[in-house]
């Protein structure tokens, strides 16, 4: 019993360390051989890869189901457009400036959600994510209203280092969402993180084993706002252009998909739900206008067959295999 | 149960308690609407006490624990803890000053293992808990405590089988194993025999008298055979108030209480 644990173990983890070494080979060895229309797309799955991964920490880990979410990734953007082109803003200036913007909207507004469960959740976040667009939408002065901001300096220029090209972009925003991707997955695996995942599981247990809940789930929305507001920088350079229709009910909803769709609460998931409907969206839209009608049939087989998600049924597949497989 | 077990409890400064009582309730009251659930319950346990509330159902003891626990904010009067005044503090306050508590429905972390729940127990009160950027493997001494924690109440089989999938009565050992991973002063333990085979209330029943002699005991039961047997002092709850309060002695030779026990009503 206790060998054919180990070897299990074993096995699993080899597994893991092949899967994630072949991974890796094919982001990185594989773009150069691409055209710059699917180097340009794998860049978007990327950004929003880190975005979707930033929302899990929420929905799956923690068990707060935000629909604002693509308001810290929007306040990131704008922050950066707004520094760059009207006040010449340098790189580090912008990027210090998107994040910091990114977390003091997590510190904001999450003293309005942190006390919030459940459907009350939904609610509230999905009314403050239409404040944010409707900011963006209004304010004209400050955020171009519906022309949004365009003339964001390529990063080329704003960093100085020979970056042109769609591949050089795509090779930073596949270090920013490594980067990203492990500190995310040690923030889960931490102690803190494990207290999020207990607070999921029961709020009432936790708070009298001695946990402030609300302190950790407000903590909790932070940093996920700060994730969020990274690959809102990263998005702001790559379009060169900001508007709110990246923040609207649309966008949440859509990144909330993701999640789900990649299976909330593993990280890797909500990374692979990204790639696929990025990926849908732009591939599709290309051939159909009807791409809407083809996504929703996508959602529909999802709940019908991997209900908690791809990669949480691949999971559960694999576990299975190896069982059968390690029996005596 | 090993010498950790019996460890549990013994904490700094336990000298001044001996001349405070460990919790003084003073007219504790609690409405729910027009119901008063709890009405003006005044009483005072000493610390190491063993103190058993009784009482049919609906009489108030589990809303009893909720107010000394936090769960539920009083109506009116005060809860003293060790001498300080906890009447305004949320829960988790009170658990750092030392209360723990079971649930009479078991409330765990369902698709946590049982390590990770124990784990999770262990960390709540260090500040350990709000490490976010190293992995928690690497905390040698959580795991080693939760281990033996793990160990003393037999679950090692189960270490990592999600709580959801384990059977009741194992279920009811990890609450109350929960409970003991905080450290303690104060345990209040609601009905943790209740559903129980007799085969694991006699092992639950072991586990409470082996509980370290430090720590103060207040335990909700129906059986009247494990009350008399646990208790020093005994409470009768009716109706939200104090009906009999007492040794088991007198307890038991209480008339109103064997009219309560016996299904007679109370003129």
């Amino acid at each position: 019993m206790e060998e054919g644990k180990k070897i299990k173990h074993t096995t699993g983890t080899r597994n893991k360390l092949a899967g994630l070494v072949l991974v890796i080979a094919i982001l990185v060895g594989f773009p150069p051989l691409l055209s710059s229309y699917w180097v340009g797309l794998l860049t978007e799955m990327l950004i929003f890869a880190t975005l979707a991964m930033s929302l899990d920490i929420l929905v799956g880990y923690t068990g707060m189901p935000s629909l604002s979410h693509a308001g810290f990734f929007g306040v990131a953007a704008y922050t950066v457009a707004i520094l760059s082109t009207r006040h010449q803003a340098g790189f580090w200036l912008c990027l210090l400036g998107g994040i910091a913007m990114g977390v003091f909207a997590g510190a904001v507004l999450g003293l309005f959600v942190s006390h919030v469960k459940s459907v009350y959740f939904l609610m509230i976040t999905l009314a403050l994510g239409m404040v944010l667009w409707g900011l963006s939408y209004r304010w004209i002065p400050m955020t171009g209203g519906d022309n949004g901001i365009s003339g964001i300096p390529s990063l080329e220029a704003h960093t100085g280092l020979p970056l042109a090209g769609p591949l050089p972009f795509y090779y930073v925003t596949l270090f920013v969402f490594a980067l990203c991707g492990s500190l995310m997955a040690l923030f889960v695996s931490s102690p803190f993180g494990h207290t999020l995942k207990g607070i999921r599981e029961s709020e009432s247990r936790m708070s009298s084993l001695g946990v402030n809940t609300w302190l950790h789930r407000y903590l909790c929305y932070i940093v996920a706002g700060a994730f969020a507001s990274v690959a809102g920088i990263l998005w702001a350079y790559y379009n060169g252009f900001v508007s709110p229709s990246y923040l609207d009910l649309t966008a949440s909803v859509e990144l909330f998909f993701m999640v789900t769709l990649g299976g909330a609460g593993t990280l890797v998931g909500p990374a692979l739900g990204a790639g696929i409907i990025v990926f849908l969206k732009n591939f599709i839209s290309a051939y159909t206008d009807r791409w809407l009608l083809i996504l929703g049939t996508v959602y529909i087989l999802a709940i019908f067959f991997a209900p908690r998600g791809l990669w949480n049924r691949f999971l559960r597949k694999a576990r299975n295999r190896e069982r059968i497989t390690s029996r005596p | 149960m090993t010498e950790k077990q019996t460890g549990f409890g013994h904490r700094k400064g336990s000298n001044v308690e001996n001349t405070v009582p460990c919790l003084a309730l003073e007219n504790l009251t609690k409405d729910f609407g027009g119901l008063r659930a709890v009405a003006k319950i005044t009483l005072s346990i000493q610390p190491g006490e063993r103190h058993v509330f009784m009482g049919p159902n609906g009489a108030g003891k589990t809303t009893l624990f909720n107010l000394i626990s936090g769960e539920i904010p009083a109506t009116d009067g005060r809860i003293v803890l060790f001498g300080r005044d906890v009447t305004q503090l949320a829960s988790y306050q009170r658990a750092a000053l030392g209360i723990a508590r079971t649930f009479q429905i078991t409330n765990l972390l369902p698709n946590l293992t049982v390590f990770e729940n124990l784990l999770l127990a262990c960390e709540a009160l260090s500040r350990t808990k709000f490490v976010m950027l190293w992995p928690v493997s690497r905390y040698g001494h959580l795991l080693e405590r939760a281990q033996h924690l793990l160990n003393d109440f037999g679950l090692g089989e189960l270490r990592d089988e999600p709580v959801k999938n384990i059977s009741y009565g194992d279920q009811r050992k990890v609450e109350v194993a929960l409970s003991l991973a905080t450290r303690p002063r104060l345990l209040l333990l609601d009905e943790p025999m209740a559903g129980l085979s007799s085969s694991e209330t006699h092992s639950m029943d072991l586990l409470l008298k082996k509980l370290d002699p430090a720590i103060t005991v207040l335990l909700i039961e129906h059986d009247m055979d494990v009350a008399l047997a646990f208790a020093e002092k005994i409470t009768v709850l009716h109706q939200g108030q104090v009906l009999a309060q007492g040794t088991k002695d007198e307890i038991r030779t209480n008339p109103m209480v064997q009219e309560i026990y016996l299904g007679v009503d109370v003129e």
